[in-house]
């Protein structure tokens, strides 16, 4: 009898077999085995005992032990009248505990539409551009190269590339599109003036950008005197009247006449403040400089931005192998760069905007990134938050349980009980935060930049939105349900239920997390923001106090620099004027050619080069270290240059004052050294800068108001003096500290949606706590009773009770405090300027935290220590 | 209303159970079978199945009962034939034993 038929056989028929015919079926089997290992042998037996086993695996008895249930029990998971019970008993649980189903669904709300905010903003990032039919096929003509040893890109490119491409490369390209960048023109009809963002275009951009025309067509770009308007400016210049036929100004110089009316392009692309499309022709035309260029075929101006649309075959990898050497062929100086021309598509226009040293691609995809990480996060606080309630109060369901259990619930009925209470309460919580999500879209437009909208129409979203609810409320229920529905209903109706020692451990490990979550939150605000406020705080190196910039953009304006100077000064208006090629803000034209004593014949110079009058100095308040201002008192000042201290470093010069320094041969002395000036990112360096007096160089017009005087009056009479200068053009001014300022807005922008989300992230995980507070109280109301009958006092209950959530909040801070310090460590290495990461901040952050869980906490405890011990005892 | 289909094998397994009168359980039941019918292949879960069939119809009816050591000390399931079970073998006889008799020539061979 020692021989017994192999067990692996045995499970595989119980999984097959109905279980109430397990015991009969097995016996049979196993005193047949017995008698043929006595006739045939053991080893025969086991064989057989195979294929029998194997013929047991029959739909038969398959369909049996399906229907199994039906036969001996009539409880079965999905009748209609459970699920309705259950959804009644889960209304009823909610109104019960008004506090908690606030806390659950309010936080899982807030929680739910901060991720959808998020969601629509990453989603908006991502469809940037999408709106152009050909998307997949435009890209932006680009050219890169190795600079002293740096990656370097950019998007200006030499006018004659244009016709190559088109002619050498035809099977490659649809379009070939030269733009002469959006800039801002005077668009002028009758004696409505505007000035307006647009471009100059070659006739094939309507095209490439399918425009989509409401009045005229794309063709009507092929005119050379034409203009393409937006709708919007249609609307603004001509009103009601029909745009199409009229004559109209650009600059004052030009005149067009419209021939189409495009539908405004949309906000979330690169062209949104191309309000208007000239041809290039007539840019070419008119512009001396850019004629030149063309006529002379200039392959080292590089000064325009060339836009492509591949043929439907081409690929952007392959073409920019083709024409990576094209610069290289024509100029042959820049091989020495390694300059290759590439191909910059369309779908990496908004996310990849730059490069840094090494050559890799960077640019918002990081904040997509960024923001995408905390807006998980801040769901799974709220996941949590709700999870932790529902398992706290599970004890109070125990009694729930039991009795079904005792009635003939099975197991899996009240885990679809569970799940069924938690998926009501997603269901309201997703509706609520669809209401939040309303409510605050107009707010986080405003602060994110954006034009976002819910997009009821987008089946994705719905299926996201729905499918993300169903996959919140099975997570966030899986706990509650699984566990409770494991309780053995003798033991919990008998009352001697106790939830073990270290039951309470998951809730705690899960309060670590969202504490952990939310000081690493705070923390990266902090540190965004001072870092904002550290680049503020630099010295700029002049005054932009009342400082204010208007574009020389009508000819007029450049011939009486004198007489306008004489005008804006006797207005009373201004105290100093001056002109120069680039507003003191921002540094846009850099040039090398510079040659000095003691240069490196090797080095490969740059230098950030503006052109200046006599009273530039005095306009921006800029202070000298060494030397003097520029003086109408030495003519030869006319050839006299200034360097700030960078360049003077630069250059490694000991005194450079009297010093002379050549500028494709032409040489300059230096008459001063100025403190440097924050002209371009307050982020980086100071650029090594150099000034030069040229009254013909020129593009700005530099004003310093009275500071005697209110803005408004003092605007106000220098408006005059323009309208008697420059009377076609509107007067448009702007202060250099506001776009000084501007600089500021991305870091500006992500400080402020970081603190929002890092108090959105703190507030739900208080709310959290709160609840479990009020719950721990209520579970120790007797022992509370005791304690005071015995002499405890209101400050010993308090720390009782707080302690617990005290230590969870100081053991978050331990671990988000490594954590904040690496990421923000790393990010903030992108700036060259940069604030220190003190110690205090944690400090300061973790006090602030345990303070905040500690209020929230003290509510319940302390309301829990004041009772009344007569009454807590007093109860059943 | 005619009765409840009798297959073949159910036929045989049901003659087998009133052959067997009482001791008539799945292993009893194949054995049987097995010696009456030249060792043709007969599986135990073709018996079980025709006699839980057979138990549906209403021509068995089983108890739990018997455990032996053989069998891990569980117990068998004894059928016994009904009333009902007995008088539908004996319709179907009869019926046969009429179609024998009108064979024209029934000594074929």
């Amino acid at each position: 009898m020692a021989h017994h038929p192999p067990k692996w056989l045995d499970s595989l028929v119980k999984g097959f077999l109905p279980p109430e015919l397990y015991e009969e079926l097995l016996g049979d089997l196993h005193e047949q085995f017995a008698f043929q290992a006595e006739e045939l042998g053991v080893q025969k037996a086991r064989w057989m005992y195979f294929f029998e086993v194997l013929r047991f695996c029959r739909p038969y008895f398959l369909k049996r032990r399906f229907h199994a249930q039906s036969k001996y029990s009539t409880s079965y998971t999905y009748s209609p009248a459970m699920i309705r019970n259950y959804f009644k008993i889960a209304f009823r649980n909610l109104l019960k505990y008004k506090g908690y189903s606030f806390i659950n669904i309010f936080g899982l709300a807030t929680g739910m539409a901060v991720a959808m905010l998020i969601g629509l903003w990453v989603w908006d990032e991502l469809s940037y551009n999408k709106s152009f039919k050909n998307y997949d096929h435009i890209a932006q003509v680009m050219q890169r190269g190795v600079f002293n040893g740096d990656f370097g890109a950019g998007a200006h490119m030499p006018l004659p590339l244009g016709n190559e491409l088109r002619t050498m490369y035809a099977a490659d390209f649809k379009h070939v599109v030269m733009s002469s960048w959006t800039y801002e023109h005077i668009l002028a009809y009758g004696d409505k003036k505007f000035t307006k963002q647009g471009n100059y275009l070659s006739p094939n951009a309507p095209d490439m950008l399918s425009l989509n025309m409401l009045k005229g067509t794309r063709a009507g770009l092929k005119d050379p005197s034409s203009i393409l308007l937006s709708e919007s400016v249609a609307k603004a210049l001509f009103g009601d009247e029909e745009p199409v036929g009229k004559l109209m100004k650009i600059d004052n110089k030009l005149n067009v006449k419209v021939t189409g009316v495009y539908e405004d392009l949309p906000y979330n692309s690169n062209f949104k403040d191309m309000t208007f499309i000239a041809p290039w022709d007539l840019y070419v035309s008119s512009e001396s400089w850019v004629k030149r260029a063309q006529d002379n075929v200039e392959w080292n101006n590089n000064s325009w931005e060339m836009l492509v649309q591949l043929s439907p075959t081409a690929d952007f990898d392959a073409v920019t192998q083709k024409i990576k050497g094209i610069k290289m062929k024509h100029v042959p100086e820049v091989v020495s760069f390694k300059n290759e021309v590439f191909l910059h598509p369309m779908s990496k226009w908004h996310l990849y905007t730059g490069w840094d040293k090494t050559g890799k691609p960077e640019g918002r995809i990081q904040y997509v990134w960024l923001f995408g990480i905390i807006g998980g996060f801040v769901l799974l606080l709220a996941c949590i938050n709700f999870m932790n309630l529902s398992t706290a109060r599970s004890e109070k369901r125990a009694k729930e349980v039991g009795i079904r259990k005792a009635v003939g619930s099975v197991r899996s009925q009240l885990i679809s009980q569970f799940f069924s209470e938690s998926l009501l309460v997603v269901a309201c919580a997703f509706v609520i935060s669809l209401l939040l999500v309303i409510l605050l879209l107009p707010i986080f437009n405003e602060v994110a930049d954006k034009q976002l909208s819910l997009l009821w129409t987008n089946p994705i979203f719905w299926l996201m939105g729905v499918s993300f609810s169903i996959l919140t409320g099975l997570i966030a229920g899986s706990y509650p349900s699984l566990y409770l529905s494991s309780f053995q209903p003798v033991k919990v109706l008998k009352g001697t239920f106790r939830a073990g020692r270290f039951a309470a451990v998951p809730r705690k490990v899960l309060v670590v997390i969202q504490f952990t979550v939310s000081v690493t939150l705070i923390i990266g605000t902090t540190i965004v923001l001072r870092q904002i406020q550290h680049a503020k705080n630099r010295p700029i190196g002049y005054d932009r106090n009342g400082l204010i910039t208007v574009t020389m953009n009508t000819p007029e304006l450049y011939q009486n620099y004198n007489a306008l100077r004489d005008a804006l000064l006797k207005s009373g208006g201004a105290v100093e004027m001056s002109t120069s090629s680039t507003p003191a803000t921002n540094l846009n034209s850099q040039n090398g050619g510079f040659d000095w004593e003691g240069k490196d014949p090797n080095f490969k110079d740059s230098f950030g080069t503006i052109a200046v009058t006599h009273d530039f100095g005095k306009t921006v308040g800029w202070q000298f270290v060494q030397g003097r201002d520029f003086s109408r008192k030495f003519s030869t000042d006319s050839s006299g240059i200034v360097l700030n201290e960078t360049a003077v470093r630069y250059m490694g010069l000991k005194n450079p004052v009297g010093k002379i320094m050549k500028w494709n041969g032409k040489p300059f002395q230096i008459v001063g050294v100025v403190k440097d000036m924050v002209m371009g990112s307050p982020f980086e360096p100071v650029y090594q800068t150099v000034f030069m007096m040229d009254y013909n160089w020129a593009g700005i017009i530099n004003i310093k108001l009275d500071p005697a005087l209110s803005a408004t009056e003092s605007l106000k009479r220098i408006e005059a003096v323009f309208q008697k200068f420059n009377p076609a053009s509107p007067f448009d001014y702007k202060f250099s500290d506001q776009e000084y300022e501007r600089k500021f807005a991305t870091e500006t922008r992500i400080g402020q949606l970081a603190g929002i989300f890092a108090a959105l992230a703190i507030f739900i995980s208080c709310l959290g706590l709160f609840g479990l507070a009020s719950f721990v109280a209520e579970q120790r109301t007797k022992e509370i009773g005791i304690r005071k009958v015995l002499g405890a006092t209101v400050p010993n209950l308090w720390g009782l009770l707080s302690k617990d959530f005290v230590v969870l909040v100081i053991i978050s801070c331990l671990i988000s405090t490594p954590i904040a310090w690496y990421s923000l460590n790393g990010w903030l290495h992108k700036y060259e300027y940069r604030t220190e990461i003190s110690w205090w901040i944690f400090v300061v952050t973790a006090i602030l935290a345990v303070g905040i869980a500690l209020l929230t906490v003290s509510f319940q405890a302390i309301k829990a220590a004041l009772m009344n011990p007569v009454k807590s005892l007093k109860s059943e | 209303m005619g009765r409840s289909y009798l297959g073949e094998f159910e036929e045989l397994v049901l003659l087998t159970v009133a052959v067997l009168e009482g001791t008539a359980y799945g292993v009893t039941i194949a054995a049987e079978l097995k010696q009456r019918m030249n060792n043709r292949l007969i599986s135990l879960s073709g018996v079980h199945i025709a006699l839980y069939r057979l138990e549906e119809k209403g021509f068995v009816v089983s108890e739990l009962g018997g455990a032996t050591s053989e069998r891990g000390g569980r117990r068998k399931r004894f059928f016994r034939i009904t009333a009902l079970g007995k008088r539908t073998l004996a319709e179907m006889r009869q019926v046969r034993n009429e179609l024998w008799d009108a064979i024209p020539n029934p000594s074929f061979s």
